[in-house]
C-alpha cells in the first residue's frame, strides 16, 4: 500500500515528471502492482543466480573513437566541441 | 595542533594508468586534446551499447591490493549506482558495491608518535565520470559543458579505516600511498586530476564530516587543518558540528557546505546485468611485487650508507629514488645531501618534479662538490641557474661551463679576488675618486683587474666583487 | 556485388515506424531476402527511436551487432518496425507513434512488444523480422498475428546495439512466417559477440529435422489451468496430440514457481529499465529542452512530457523495487523466485525434454480492451518463465479460435534451440 507523497518521492528520485492530475492514478495502479509484489515478500531471502560464466574480459588494446563531430551529432546543443545541459547548481 | 581527538579517514580515488578505458578501447592518454575526442558509444553511454571490462585494470588493481595486504575476494561483481549528473553518461556509474575485489589490508605511515600501521577497509575498481565546465553568471544564463573524454578511464578507490590523527598524518599516508602506487608501476601522480580525496573527519564525540573535492596532495592537509579548526570553533561557540558533506574551495584554501541533494540520495545499488561476475582470487599468487618503498628504504640504509631521513625521503616516489640510485654512482653521501636536502628544496620552490633536472648536469655537480671545486654555495647557485634555464625552455648549461663562465672555481674565485684587492691597493686615486661618486672610476679598476687576468673573468661577476671590495673599504672607514 | 531493390508496402496496419524505399543489398546467405527490424535495435545513419518521442531523431552512429550480420549475409534491410515504447507492453498499443494493427483483424492488437515486426511478416510486407523478447515480446505478437517467432537462449545472440529494457531477461530473436525461415535467420544472428559479455560462443548450424521420436514433452498444469482460455487451452492440446502422433510421448507435470514468476519478473524488468533509461537526458541524443531551467528540473520535465505513461509507471515501479527500505522486500526476493524457476526448469528437464503449453492465454485482445495495467502484465504469466530461467522458447501457430491464431509454445534446455525448433518444425510438417 502506498500513497501519493510517496509516488511523488519516488519519481522526484527517479527524475520523472508526475502531474497532479496523474499521481491519483499512479498512486491507485502502483499501489495495487506493488500489493501484487508483496507476495514475494513470503520467500526466503538470498538466492544468488548463477550467471553462467565468469571472468569476461578483454585485452588493453586501443580502438578508434568516434570523431568529435560524430559523438557530437546527435545533440540538441552543443558549444566548441562541449555538450551543452542545464546548470547544475 | 594537538591531535588526540582528531578522527581522519580517506576515500582515494587513483586513476590508473591502462592504455585503453575500464570498459571500451577509447585511449585513456586525452589531456592535451580537445573535448569529446575520445568517445565511443560506450563511454557516450549511447542506447545499446555494452561495457566490457579491461583485464589489465583488474591486474592493476589486483596488484595494489597485494601491495596493500588485502585479501581478495573469491567472487567479486559490479553494480550500477544510480544518479543523475550531466557528466555521468549513462546516469549510474558502474562501481563495485558489496562486493568489491580485496578488503582488509594495511599501509605503514611515520605517524605522530613512530610508525603505525593505518587499515584500509576495501579496494575497489569503477569507471570516471566525464567533466564539467560550470558557465554563465545570472542564474538563468548559468549552464554546463560536458567533456566525455575522461568518461570511463579506470579508478581505484581505496577506502581507509578512521585511523588517521591529524592533516599531517594524512599527508604522510597520501604520500606513501602515491609513492606505492608508482612503485607498482599503475598510476602517474604528475597527470592532472589523476588523484582525488574524499576526507571525513571527525572531532571525537561530534558529528562526522565529509569533504569531498580534494585533488592536490596539499590540498588534503589544508583542507583537514581548516576543517578541525572551523569545528573547534563551532564546539568552542557551543554549538553542535553537523553531520554534512562540504567542499573543499582549493583557491581559497577553505571548505563550504554543499547543501547538495546528493546527501539525501538513495543510489539504488543493484548488480550490473550486462558484466559477469569475476573469480579472480587465485591470481594473487602469481602477482610478483616490484621493491616497495619501505623495503628500498631499507636498502638504501645498508648499501647507500643514507640516514633514515634521507633514505625515507629518498624513497618517497619511484622517479625520486631511481634519480637517486643514478646519481648515488659517483657518491652516494653527497648525492643523498644534495638530492634530499637541496635539489628537492630548489624544486618545490619552483613546483617542479624531478623530472626536470636533468641527470646529467646533476652528476656533474656532484663531481665538482666531490672534487673540491666548488663551494656548497656556488653548488646551490648553479642549482637555480640550471633549474631556471629549464623554466625559461633554454637549454640548460652543464654546471662546469657555469662554473667558467662565472669563475666560481673555487682556487679561480679567490685569484680573481687576490687581484681585486691587490688593484684597490696600486690605485688609491681612482679608489678615492670611486668613493667621491665619480662613476667612470669603477670601469678603470675594472679594467686594470680585466689586464691582470687576461681577461678570464666575468665582467658582471667582477663589477659585482669590486664594488663590495670597495665597499668594506667605506664600512671600515 | 551490391544490388538494390524498392520497398514500398501499402502498410496498413502501421507495422513500420521508418521504411526504406531504395534497399541495397549483397550476396550471401540471406541475398535480396527482405528483413524488418525493431526500432529498438540500433542501425547506422537510420533513425532509431523504441517508439519513443525521447529519441526521435536518434541516429545511431553504429549498427547492432546483429545488423552487421544481417548486412554481411547479403539480407535486405526494409525499415524499423512499431512496438511498445521500449519494449514496455503487450499490445503495441504502447507506441508514441500510434498502434500497429492486427493483420488477421485490424480491430485487434498484433500482441507486443515486437508488434510491429510480426505484423510485418504476417501482412507479408517482408520475409523475416528481428524482434527482441523481454517476457515474451516475441513469442507474444508472434501467436497473435499467426507467425513463427523464437526467443533463443540467453546470450546465444549478442545485445550489443539492443537498447536495454531489462538486460539480463532479453534477447533478441527471428520472426517468420514459418519454421524454415526463423531458422535460415537464427542462423546469421547467432553466434559470438566479443562487445557483449553475455554473449556465449554458440553458433547455429542446423536445419530444421522434424523427428520428435521419443521426445518426453511437458505439460505443465499451470499452463492449463486458471487464467488461460480453455478454449486456447484445448487448441494447444490438439497440437500436442499431432506431436504424439509424431512419435513424442506427453507427459503431465507441475511448475510450482509459477505462482511466483510473473511478480519476480515485473520487479526485476522495472527495476533494470528504472536505471536503464535513466539516460535518456536529452544531451548527447534526442530533443533537447530548456537550458535556462536547472538541471533536475528540466530533466523531469522532459521525461514527463517525452516518456509515455506505461513507460513512466515502469520507471517509478522498478524505482521503488531499488529504493532504500524496498529492496530487500522486492528486488532481492525477485532473485529468490527467479532461482525458484530455474530449479523447477533444471528438475524438469530432468523428467522431460521440452514443456509444451500456449504462447498466451487468450486470442489476441481488441484494441484498448485491456486499460488495466496489472491485468495487462497477468497476460505474460506463460512467457515469462522462459525468460527468467534463460531458457529458450518458440511459439508456432497451432490452429485458431474466433478466427484468431493460437500459437503453440515449445520451452527447450539451455543451448538446445536446435531441438526447441526441431519439434516446431515437426509439429507443422505433421499440422499439414
Ligand atoms: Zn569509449
Amino acid at each position: 500500500m502506498v500513497v501519493s507523497e510517496d509516488v511523488r518521492k519516488i519519481a522526484k528520485l527517479a527524475d520523472v515528471g508526475v502531474d497532479d492530475r496523474e499521481i491519483e492514478e499512479f498512486t491507485s495502479q502502483c499501489s495495487e502492482i506493488l500489493t501484487y509484489f508483496e507476495m514475494l515478500d513470503t520467500l526466503p531471502q538470498g538466492a544468488t543466480i548463477d550467471r553462467g560464466l565468469v571472468n569476461i574480459f578483454r585485452e588493453d588494446e586501443i580502438t578508434e573513437s568516434l570523431s568529435q563531430e560524430e559523438a557530437l551529432r546527435n545533440a540538441a546543443e552543443k558549444e566548441d566541441g562541449f555538450f551543452k545541459a542545464p546548470r547544475v547548481m | 595542533m594537538e591531535h588526540d581527538d582528531v578522527i581522519i579517514g580517506l576515500e582515494i580515488h587513483c586513476q590508473l594508468n591502462t592504455r585503453s578505458k575500464l570498459f571500451c578501447g577509447c585511449s585513456t592518454d586525452f589531456r592535451d586534446d580537445e573535448p569529446n575526442t575520445h568517445t565511443c558509444p560506450v563511454c557516450l553511454g549511447l542506447p545499446g551499447s555494452m561495457p566490457v571490462l579491461n583485464k589489465k585494470v583488474i591486474e592493476f588493481a589486483m596488484r595494489v591490493a597485494k601491495a596493500l595486504n588485502c585479501s581478495v575476494l573469491k567472487e567479486c561483481d559490479f553494480s550500477r549506482k544510480n544518479y543523475f549528473y550531466p557528466d555521468l553518461n549513462k546516469a549510474y556509474q558502474i562501481t563495485q558495491y558489496d562486493r568489491p575485489l580485496a578488503e582488509w589490508g594495511k599501509l605503514m605511515i611515520e605517524g605522530e608518535d613512530g610508525e603505525r600501521d593505518i587499515r584500509i577497509t576495501r579496494i575497489h575498481v569503477e569507471e570516471d565520470p566525464g567533466r564539467s565546465v560550470h558557465m554563465g553568471t545570472t542564474d538563468r544564463g548559468k549552464y554546463t559543458l560536458i567533456d566525455y573524454n575522461r568518461a570511463g578511464v579506470p579508478l581505484i578507490e581505496i577506502v581507509t579505516e578512521p585511523d588517521l590523527k591529524s592533516p599531517k598524518e594524512a599527508r604522510r599516508f597520501l604520500n606513501k600511498l602515491r609513492a606505492t602506487l608508482e612503485y607498482l608501476n599503475v598510476f602517474d601522480s604528475e597527470k592532472e586530476g589523476s588523484l582525488r580525496v574524499d576526507a571525513n573527519i571527525s572531532l571525537k564525540g561530534s558529528g562526522r564530516v565529509e569533504v569531498k573535492n580534494i585533488s592536490s596532495y596539499k590540498g588534503v592537509e589544508k583542507a583537514l587543518t581548516f576543517e578541525i579548526t572551523r569545528q573547534r570553533n563551532v564546539i568552542r561557540r557551543g554549538q553542535v558540528v553537523a553531520r554534512e558533506t562540504r567542499h573543499f574551495v582549493e583557491a581559497r584554501g577553505i571548505t563550504t557546505s554543499s547543501r547538495s541533494k546528493e546527501e539525501e540520495n538513495d543510489y539504488r545499488y543493484f548488480p550490473e546485468p550486462d558484466l559477469m561476475p569475476m573469480q579472480v582470487s587465485d591470481w594473487v599468487e602469481g602477482i610478483v611485487l616490484p621493491e616497495l618503498p619501505d623495503a628500498r628504504r631499507e636498502r638504501f640504509m645498508q648499501q647507500y650508507g643514507c640516514s633514515l631521513e634521507h633514505a625515507r625521503t629518498l624513497t618517497g616516489g619511484l622517479k625520486l629514488a631511481e634519480f637517486y640510485e643514478q646519481v648515488a654512482k659517483a657518491d652516494p653521501d653527497l648525492a643523498a645531501t644534495w638530492t634530499a636536502d637541496y635539489l628537492l628544496g630548489e624544486l618545490n620552490y619552483r613546483d617542479f618534479s624531478i623530472d626536470a633536472m636533468p641527470i646529467v648536469h646533476f652528476m656533474e655537480l656532484i663531481g665538482l662538490l666531490k672534487a673540491d671545486t666548488i663551494t656548497d654555495k656556488s653548488g646551490v647557485e648553479i642549482l637555480r641557474i640550471i633549474l631556471d634555464q629549464v623554466k625559461n625552455g633554454e637549454k640548460p648549461e652543464m654546471p662546469a661551463s657555469i662554473v667558467n663562465r662565472l669563475g666560481l672555481a673555487k682556487t679561480g674565485g679567490d685569484e680573481i679576488t687576490d687581484m681585486v684587492r691587490a688593484v684597490i691597493a696600486e690605485n688609491p686615486q681612482p679608489v678615492a675618486d670611486y668613493h667621491a661618486g665619480k662613476g667612470p672610476a669603477l670601469n678603470f679598476l675594472v679594467g686594470q683587474v680585466m689586464k691582470k687576468c687576461r681577461g678570464r673573468a666575468d665582467p658582471g661577476h667582477l663589477n659585482a666583487l669590486l664594488r663590495e671590495e670597495l665597499g668594506k673599504m667605506q664600512d671600515g672607514a | 556485388m551490391a544490388k538494390t531493390l524498392t520497398f514500398t508496402p501499402d502498410d496498413k496496419v502501421h507495422a513500420f515506424i521508418t521504411t526504406i524505399p531504395e534497399v541495397s543489398y549483397e550476396d550471401g546467405p540471406l541475398s535480396g531476402v527482405t528483413v524488418a527490424i525493431k526500432d529498438n535495435i540500433s542501425t547506422r545513419g537510420i533513425e532509431t527511436t523504441c517508439a519513443s518521442q525521447i529519441l526521435k531523431g536518434y541516429i545511431p552512429p553504429y549498427d547492432a551487432h546483429v545488423v552487421t550480420l544481417l548486412k554481411s549475409a547479403g539480407a535486405a534491410i526494409v525499415g524499423k518496425t512499431n512496438m511498445d515504447e521500449f519494449g514496455m507492453g503487450t499490445t503495441t498499443e504502447n507506441s508514441s507513434f500510434g498502434p500497429t494493427l492486427n493483420p488477421c483483424d485490424p480491430g485487434r492488437v498484433p500482441g507486443g512488444s515486437s508488434g510491429g515486426s510480426a505484423a510485418a511478416v504476417a501482412a507479408g510486407y517482408c520475409d523475416m523480422a528481428l524482434g527482441s523478447d523481454t517476457g515474451g515480446s516475441i513469442r507474444c505478437p508472434a501467436a497473435f498475428c499467426g507467425i513463427v517467432g523464437l526467443k533463443p537462449t540467453y546470450g546465444r545472440v549478442s545485445r550489443y546495439g539492443l537498447i536495454a529494457y531489462a538486460n539480463s531477461l532479453e534477447q533478441i530473436g527471428p520472426m517468420a512466417k514459418d519454421v524454415t525461415g526463423v531458422s535460415r535467420l537464427f542462423s546469421v544472428i547467432a553466434g559470438h559477440d566479443k562487445r557483449d559479455s553475455t554473449s556465449v560462443d554458440r553458433p547455429y548450424i542446423h536445419t530444421p529435422n522434424p523427428s520428435v521420436k521419443g521426445l518426453r514433452i511437458g505439460l505443465p498444469e499451470e499452463f492449463f489451468g486458471k487464467g488461460v482460455d480453455p478454449k486456447v487451452a484445448d487448441t494447444v492440446k490438439k497440437a500436442v496430440s499431432v506431436l504424439e502422433q509424431a512419435g513424442a510421448e506427453a507427459v503431465p507435470c507441475s511448475m510450482p514457481s509459477m505462482s511466483h514468476a510473473l511478480a519476480a519478473y515485473y520487479v526485476i524488468c522495472t527495476s533494470e529499465a528504472s536505471s536503464n533509461l535513466a539516460r535518456f537526458d536529452g544531451i548527447r541524443y534526442g530533443p533537447g529542452g530548456d537550458l535556462r531551467k536547472s538541471w533536475h528540473e528540466e530533466f523531469s520535465d522532459r521525461r514527463q512530457e517525452r516518456f509515455g505513461k506505461e513507460v513512466r509507471r515502469r520507471i517509478i515501479l522498478g524505482t521503488f523495487s531499488l529504493a532504500a527500505g524496498y529492496f530487500g522486500r522486492y528486488y532481492q526476493k525477485a532473485q529468490t523466485a527467479r532461482q525458484m524457476v530455474r530449479d523447477d526448469f533444471a528438475r524438469l528437464f530432468g523428467e522431460v525434454d521440452m514443456i509444451a503449453g500456449p504462447t498466451m492465454p487468450s486470442i489476441a485482445f481488441k484494441l484498448r480492451e485491456k486499460s488495466d495495467p496489472l491485468q495487462m502484465y497477468l497476460s505474460d504469466i506463460l512467457t515469462v518463465p522462459a525468460n527468467l530461467a534463460g531458457v529458450p522458447a518458440i511459439s508456432v501457430p497451432c490452429g485458431q479460435v474466433e478466427g484468431m491464431p493460437v500459437g503453440l509454445q515449445l520451452i527447450g534446455r539451455h543451448f538446445e534451440d536446435e531441438k526447441v525448433i526441431d519439434t516446431a518444425f515437426a509439429y507443422e510438417q505433421g499440422a499439414v
